[in-house]
């Protein structure tokens, strides 16, 4: 929006040899033409920033010179706010950074308060963390191809996605009683068992589900229109991609073969079989596509999980106000968006002396200029949401 | 004129197709059923705003359409925490809007800052920048309570009367 109104800065640029200094009126031949660098604001009020993200680019006609990212409008302080709450009240904190996979927010957060305090959850906790966080992987990768079909033009993916969403937020409903932002893990386990009921309607989702995968295959994954919009646009080296510090989707679109999953398995990861996609090109329709081979994988790590889900307690029972030990510890979980870290620094009281997030779309964010510079005006949109940022994050 | 509140204050004539109303109750009525709304997400709760507009809860049929540009829209749903850096921007954004407007603060965090209560980042409650008509609680709130909220929002139109309308300042 117009926060900044468009502005213009005339850079004149000679055409001809003879051009300088012959006045007005001059015929073709020994004129001087302005070319005009125009600046261009985007957001933060825009539909298809995903949510408030500022963008100034300069654009050269039609061609992107530079991008600017403006950040910050979100900022809401959580790593401060983190030094003033208690363990078991950051929890709600870490559900709303990265609100559309608050669950794997939740691990990374509770997974990092266990290390430095030496405890470990039991082995059933653990499964229902791996199942609530494949299927949190589900409902985020939804989202955006829900999303990134409306930025592309196609409206119905948005439908379809949201559709399909919501199932697997009925579920969520059924285990903690809310729809987005979680809390449902617990330092030592997770807040309660599965409810009765829920293991049926998680077999009954898988199938139905996998149907539907193919089925957007068909709508938009090959659709020819959708295909010239993203195939060859905004290509990223996986050199650069890993000399930025990019991770998850992104990074595996790049061709670079790394999920925390498999390579430092977490949690129960290790005891499951399931297959990390790749992309070649590194371009738009790569990112697209690697995450929607992710929601196969995460069905499939969800199947197994349910099949060999253990009997036994859920969690610790730890005291609401715990203290942890005098310490530090940082861990790394694999969120939808990429690696999301967590580096506590525990001086022995009731609250952390310091949490420090490294928050994966952020640093995926930081490659934006790079993508862009060199592209059309129009790909702004492909690019920027196929780099799947949630601002909650960025910002903090 | 299938609308069931528009029955007994609707005279059609004998003999023609002409209908007998009051100015307010039309006005109102055509207000009310067509609440285009700026599609401005802050934060979580837009992504349950986006879900209010999607296939199991369709806000379409309230009337409610999402329009990108403040210039074009009725109604602002502030959805989300509202920050020291986004709300000049917000208060912008609502004098953009051609009267009559109307505001929705849905979800904790622009009611009142929510989880960011003691936050150094964060406006307590968007109140302080723009006049609100509707509050949702809710961190955040159900889709379904969008549309209550919405539903409220009719109720409140209804009451209006072209007469004394002053747009309130801030």
């Amino acid at each position: 929006m117009s926060t900044n109104p468009t502005s213009t800065t005339e850079t004149p640029v000679s055409l001809s040899a003879s051009a300088a200094g012959s006045g007005h009126g001059v015929p073709a031949g020994g004129r001087q033409i302005k070319m005009e660098e125009m600046y261009l604001n985007m957001g933060p009020q825009h539909p298809s920033t995903h949510g408030v993200l500022r963008l100034g680019i300069m654009l050269e006609g039609e061609v992107i010179v530079d991008v600017i990212p403006d950040l910050g409008y979100l900022h809401r302080g959580t790593e401060k706010l983190a030094e003033h709450r208690n363990y078991m009240q950051i929890i709600h904190l870490t559900d709303r950074m990265d609100y559309l996979s608050a669950m794997n927010n939740n691990t990374g957060y509770v997974m990092v308060v266990e290390k430095v305090m030496g405890v470990k959850p039991p082995e059933r906790a653990e499964y229902i963390r791996v199942i609530m966080c494949e299927l949190n992987r589900i409902a985020s990768h939804l989202l955006f191809f829900g999303t990134y079909g409306v930025d592309m033009g196609a409206v119905t993916p948005f439908l379809y996605g949201f559709r399909e969403r919501e199932l697997v937020l009925d579920l969520f409903e059924k285990v903690c009683g809310a729809r987005m932002t979680h809390s449902y893990m617990r330092i030592g386990g997770v807040a309660e068992d599965l409810p009765s009921g829920f293991i049926e309607q998680c077999l009954e989702f898988i199938p139905y589900f996998r149907a539907r995968l193919a089925e957007y295959d068909e709508l938009l994954t090959y659709n020819p229109i959708f295909m010239d919009r993203t195939k060859g646009v905004g290509r990223l080296s996986p050199e650069r991609a890993l000399a930025y510090g990019v991770t998850g989707p992104m990074l595996r679109a790049s061709g670079v073969l790394y999920d925390l999953r498999r390579d430092e398995p977490y949690s129960v990861y290790d005891h499951f079989d399931f297959e990390i996609p790749t992309g070649r090109e590194g371009d738009c329709w790569d990112r697209y596509f690697v995450r929607m081979q992710e929601m196969r994988q995460s069905l499939s790590i969800v199947e197994q999980a349910l099949a060999a889900l253990p009997p036994g307690p859920v969690n610790l029972k730890t005291s609401r106000v715990l203290k942890a030990p005098e310490g530090e510890a940082y861990v790394e979980v694999e969120n939808p968006r990429g690696q999301l870290g967590y580096y506590l620094v525990s001086d022995g009281g009731e609250s952390p002396y310091r949490l420090h997030i490294r928050p994966p779309s952020f640093i995926n964010l930081q490659v934006l200029p790079e993508l862009l510079t060199g592209l059309k005006v129009g790909d702004v949109i492909a690019v920027l949401g196929s780099v799947d940022i949630v601002l909650g994050e960025v910002d903090r | 004129m299938a609308d069931r509140n528009v029955g007994p204050l609707l005279q059609t004539l004998a003999g023609g197709d002409i209908v007998l109303t009051e100015a307010d109750f039309f006005i109102n009525w055509a207000r009310r059923s067509s609440l285009w709304a700026l599609t401005f997400g802050l934060a979580c709760c837009a992504i349950e705003m986006m879900a209010a507009y999607a296939a199991r809860f369709d806000f379409d049929r309230f009337g409610v359409i999402p329009r990108p540009t403040p210039r074009q829209a009725d109604l602002i749903i502030i959805a989300g925490t509202v920050t020291k850096k986004m709300a000049p921007r917000i208060e912008r954004l609502y004098h953009q809007m051609p009267d009559p407007k109307y505001v929705i603060s849905m979800g904790s965090c622009s009611n009142c800052g929510g989880p960011y209560y003691d936050s150094y980042s964060v406006v307590k409650g968007v109140d302080k920048v723009i006049p609100v008509d509707v509050y949702i609680c809710g961190c955040p709130p159900r889709p379904e309570a969008l549309m209550y909220g919405v539903l409220k929002l009719q109720e409140k139109i209804r009451e209006k009367s072209v007469r004394q309308e002053v747009t309130p300042t801030v």
